[in-house]
């Protein structure tokens, strides 16, 4: 007998006897609040307009993106993968909620997380391009998820020692949903890339729509600049999702795109409140119902 | 295709294989069988396993076994296997008085 599987058969006894903390031993137990026990007050000397707006930002992003995610919801190919793109849509929907309740505090001005999320006209929304436009396909599902999860994942790893305690524990929270929704399309991508010869060349296609929308990720923005220790910094991200993607892309015997960036107008970006035009659909969809009926709850 | 007559081409299947799914709930219990699910290889029914059967908080482990790797009992088996032990109660330790200060018993 090894030592190791002395140590393992310790472990197993100990398991019995211990207290992890763990709590999850039978359905709908365990859970817990994220935010629990947190000083939600903006801390002093952090710019509050500015971190209103970078939780718009961040928040923003993880909300069109779910709403994006949401519309496969019935046109999946196989019902275990519907499931699996739900509880991700899910996931970024709680981070944009937790996201833009932030917003609206730091705002001070009486906005909750829906007045914010359905009453806000398109420019004021601060999401980059790369969530909006809708997916031709799985393949374009999961390309776009790919490196939105590994970007998103490098910024909210940054986050977790944020000066802002509310935004840091948002972000522990979010680093195991994303790190997660970056294994799975990773995956995917891998899959497709490394298939058979039409699901390379679709995940090749797929590849050559999302890239031009890489580099705006990226961006300096005045936002985060006015936001030291507080924002994560997307350029300082690069190198590390870089990485990541070429790593992906390689075992999925697949091409970098070399496409150019998408042209920004006067300068501007959506970080600026800029958009494509798929954007105005999104946004008329998911806001239609609240605003027909803007006192209703439910 | 010329040339590629000695390729290997592994028969398409219409459907993924079934897995069966084993969760543990907690540190120390055993993994219990909680169902079954389509997938196209063990990894995949690994990440399928998570988001179809623990959403609600249910596991801490997941096991998952292609369901043509299990071997069965069938039911035409069941009176060989099962009923020879239905009349052997000297086989049950009921003859035993357990003391009152043992728990869990």
């Amino acid at each position: 007998m090894t030592g190791d599987q002395t140590e393992d058969e310790f472990a197993a006894y100990q398991g019995l006897a211990e207290d992890t903390g763990d709590h999850r031993w039978a359905f709908g137990t365990g859970f817990a609040d994220p935010l629990e026990g947190i000083d939600t007050s903006v801390p002093e000397g952090v710019d509050a307009e500015a971190l209103a707006a970078y939780c718009l930002m961040l928040g923003d992003d993880a909300l069109i993106l779910s709403h994006r995610l949401q519309q496969w919801m019935t046109r999946m190919p196989e019902l275990e993968e519907e499931t699996a793109i739900a509880n991700i849509a899910l996931d970024l929907l709680g981070q944009a909620r937790m996201l833009l309740a932030r917003a609206g505090r730091a705002e001070g001005a009486g906005r909750d997380e829906d007045r914010l999320a359905f009453f806000r006209a398109e420019p004021e929304f601060r999401n980059v391009r790369l969530v909006e436009p809708e997916d031709a396909d799985f393949a374009g599902l999961v390309g776009r998820l790919l490196v939105f999860s590994a970007w998103r994942l490098a910024l909210l790893g940054q986050l977790t020692g944020s000066a802002d305690p509310v935004l840091a524990a948002i972000a522990a929270k979010g680093v195991k949903e994303v790190a997660y929704h970056r294994d799975y399309a990773a995956q995917w991508v891998i899959r497709l890339g490394d298939g058979t010869e039409v699901s390379h060349a679709r995940m090749q296609a797929a590849l050559a729509v999302v890239w031009p929308l890489v580099d705006e990720l990226f961006l300096a923005d005045p936002v985060t600049a006015a936001l030291p220790g507080v924002a994560a910094d997307p350029a300082a991200a690069r190198a590390g999702v870089d990485a990541v993607l070429d790593a992906v892309l390689a075992e999925a015997t697949l091409d970098r795109p070399g496409a150019a960036p998408l042209a920004m107008v006067a300068g501007k970006t959506g970080r600026d409140g800029v958009h494509t035009e798929a954007l105005g659909y999104v946004l008329a969809e998911l806001q239609s119902v609240a605003r027909a009926h803007p006192d209703a709850t439910w | 295709m010329a040339g590629n007559e000695d390729r290997v081409v592994a028969p398409v299947r219409s459907d993924w294989p079934l897995y069966e799914v084993f969760l543990r709930g907690k540190r120390g219990l055993n993994h219990v069988h909680v169902g079954s699910l389509h997938a196209a290889d063990p990894q995949m029914a690994l990440h399928h396993a998570r988001d179809l059967y623990t959403r609600r908080n249910e596991g801490v482990s997941i096991w998952v076994v292609a369901a043509r790797d299990i071997t069965a009992s069938s039911p035409d088996e069941k009176d060989p296997f099962f009923d020879p032990s239905g009349d052997k109660v000297y086989r049950h330790p009921t003859f035993y008085d357990i003391p009152d200060d043992v728990p869990h018993m």
